[in-house]
């Protein structure tokens, strides 16, 4: 059944929004011809723009479903997605001034740039480039889902039976369309649009927070019901119980680990035009975590429903459609989908940059041009986010959730390379190689074995319960936290041990200075037009 | 276009280095579940759980927001 009110308001703030997204390739105007100025907005962005481009890139259309649905599905225990967020901030503040210095003087595009010339190894480069590639892969796809689950909850018939295949047009649309202004406009486009979508989330946040408890009985009768809804099903809790208090911080660690990691953030990150303005959104951001956190509560709010949601994906649009009016059903799927649009955006850029810098640069055509590099980072853009799309028709949709959980557990095995980089080069290259295979593949394991064992439930999927217990409790950890301890540890017992091979021992190409936050340019004086810009 | 630093500027905040150990704070309380993972006391009938971890999201942007104030 289309709901045509819904659908008229979605359909009319989706086009404002592709519109936006081809002028904004005339907006700060630069030569798209360059890589800097496709892939990295020309490092230009200030506070405002910077909080608007890392806001719409981390907190993901995906994550306004995905978080409440889990704290519905399992309780406390997706509740990790706050202290995740929080633990965020802290280690941005700390690790990101250095890393935005260095890149800036060096000129550095990505993270494998930056690892290369540091440890001396392409090897090395290519590892983490082929990390991040492969990790936001599934991601992608996982936004495209978003916009999915909102298409079908507008009652769109999403299905249409093509050679055997059955295909989602509208989806495809929508695709063709992003893939169109990416191509056209780089990271101006995601950054123009992040401004109008993030308002719109705010906004509906903003009112489904307010509205929908009040129309359920207030917070005491949701939580009444959720504590009735413990004592029915076995594995969700109100609260923690002691074996999953490990699972619970290791997975808000470990996540909070491998968010700036990822090539998306990481691209943003290095958009914005100085240190300060990153620093800056430390402060800023959790704006957006207090939203996430609020909205994770409305997974309990959906517990208390009239009727309950059919899945954990189900809950935050069951209950957009439930409690509220037509237009607003329609404005609030906008948002959700124009939020997929953003980090979509920014991932392939991200990804597009890795593989033209890291990979087609590095071994295909060392010596290609400037304009050349920019062309190829255009089509990889667009062949990943085929890729993705491909992911969304042959991948059962239950099971993206789960590789872009394993993705986190990827992107944490290039933790040392990148942030222990930022401070030593002691560890060895091919030490450092060992052990990101090692996590890499142990990791998966981890991660796979939880699949097969039959949890197809989000957050639990990714909580490995280890073969031993300690005093009668299971032991249940992080999967892509157990990892890196592994990767961590045969990373430092290596490298003594190639160190005394000759020539095993990488040259480091970046001197101390380039490290050096008080000789990095400091911020244009920010007037509120700057700060726009 | 690029501005570097005064000479001066560079050295002037090195005495405040040690206050960047208090975004520790936000670790050690966080990881370590037994903290605060009660039921009570409940704010407008929600857990502590859950309000606690809420306004650590406030009190560590405060954090930081001084921190960087602070130019530490």
């Amino acid at each position: 059944m289309v709901n045509w009110v819904a659908l008229s308001v979605f359909i009319f703030f989706f086009l404002a929004v592709t519109i936006i997204g081809f002028v904004a390739a005339r907006w700060r105007r630069g030569d798209l011809h360059d890589i800097d100025e496709w892939g990295l907005a020309g490092r230009r962005f200030g506070t405002v723009v910077t909080w608007f481009l890392l806001g719409g890139d981390l907190y993901t259309a995906y994550t306004f479903v995905a978080v409440p649905g889990s704290v519905f599905a399992s309780g406390a225990l997706g509740f990790f997605a706050v202290p995740y967020t929080i633990l965020v901030y802290p280690l941005i503040f700390v690790l990101m001034p250095k890393f935005w210095t260095v890149c800036k003087q060096r000129g550095y595009v990505t993270a494998a740039d930056f690892v290369k010339d540091r440890f001396g190894s392409s090897s090395l480069g290519l590892a983490v480039a082929f990390t991040g590639i492969l990790a936001t892969l599934p991601y992608i796809a996982l936004q495209m889902f978003g916009i999915q689950i909102s298409l079908q909850f507008l009652g769109i018939p999403v299905n249409y039976s093509f050679l055997g295949l059955s295909l989602d047009i509208p989806l495809f649309i929508a695709f063709i369309i992003l893939a169109a202004y990416t191509y056209t406009s780089g990271l101006r486009a995601p950054a123009m649009i992040a401004m109008v979508k993030d308002i719109m989330i705010l906004i509906v946040v903003a009112v489904i927070i307010i509205y929908a408890p009040i129309q359920l009985g207030g917070w005491g009768a949701i939580f009444a019901k959720v504590a009735a809804h413990q004592t029915s099903v076995k594995t969700f809790h109100e609260i923690l119980t002691p074996s999953l208090m490990l699972a619970y911080s290791t997975l808000a660690l470990g996540s909070a680990l491998a968010l700036f990691l990822y090539p998306h953030s990481l691209t943003s990150t290095l958009s914005s035009n100085s240190k300060d303005v990153v620093k800056r959104n430390t402060a800023l951001l959790p704006i957006y975590s207090l939203v996430l956190g609020l909205l994770a509560l409305l997974g309990y709010v959906a517990l208390a429903l009239p009727k309950l949601p059919a899945s954990g994906n189900a809950a935050i649009p069951t209950l957009i459609t439930t409690l509220f009016p037509d237009w607003f059903i329609g404005f609030a799927f906008a948002a959700i989908s124009i939020g997929a649009l953003v980090p979509a955006a920014v991932m392939s850029i991200a990804a597009a940059n890795l593989f033209t810098r890291n990979i087609y640069k590095e071994y295909i055509r060392p010596r290609c041009s400037m304009r050349e590099e920019s062309e190829v980072a255009k089509i990889a853009s667009l062949l990943l986010k085929f890729g993705a799309l491909l992911f969304i028709v042959f991948v059962p949709t239950g099971n993206i959730i789960n590789f872009q959980l394993l993705g986190g557990v990827w992107m944490l095995q290039v933790l040392a390379p990148i942030f222990i980089g930022l401070y030593t080069n002691w560890f060895n290259r091919w030490a450092m190689l060992i052990g990101w295979a090692a996590g890499m593949i142990v990791g998966t394991l981890m991660a796979f074995s939880q699949f097969i064992a039959g949890t197809p439930k989000a957050v639990v999927s990714s909580a490995y319960q280890m073969p031993f217990s300690i005093g009668g409790t299971p032991v249940i950890i992080y999967a892509g936290f157990a990892a890196l301890i592994l990767n961590l540890v045969l990373s430092a017992v290596l490298t003594p041990l190639f160190q005394l091979i000759p020539g095993a021992t990488g040259l480091d190409a970046t001197s101390p200075s380039d490290y050096d936050l008080s000789r990095a340019p400091i911020e244009p004086k920010e007037s509120p037009k700057t700060a726009l810009g | 276009m690029v501005t570097r630093p005064q000479e001066s500027q560079r050295s002037q905040n090195s005495g405040r280095r040690w206050l960047g150990l208090l975004l520790l704070l936000p670790f050690i309380v966080l990881l370590y579940p037994p903290f605060y993972n009660f039921k009570d006391p409940t704010f407008i009938g929600i857990p502590f759980f859950y309000w606690f971890q809420l306004l650590c999201i406030i009190l560590t942007a405060i954090l930081t927001a001084v921190l960087f104030l602070l130019k530490v």
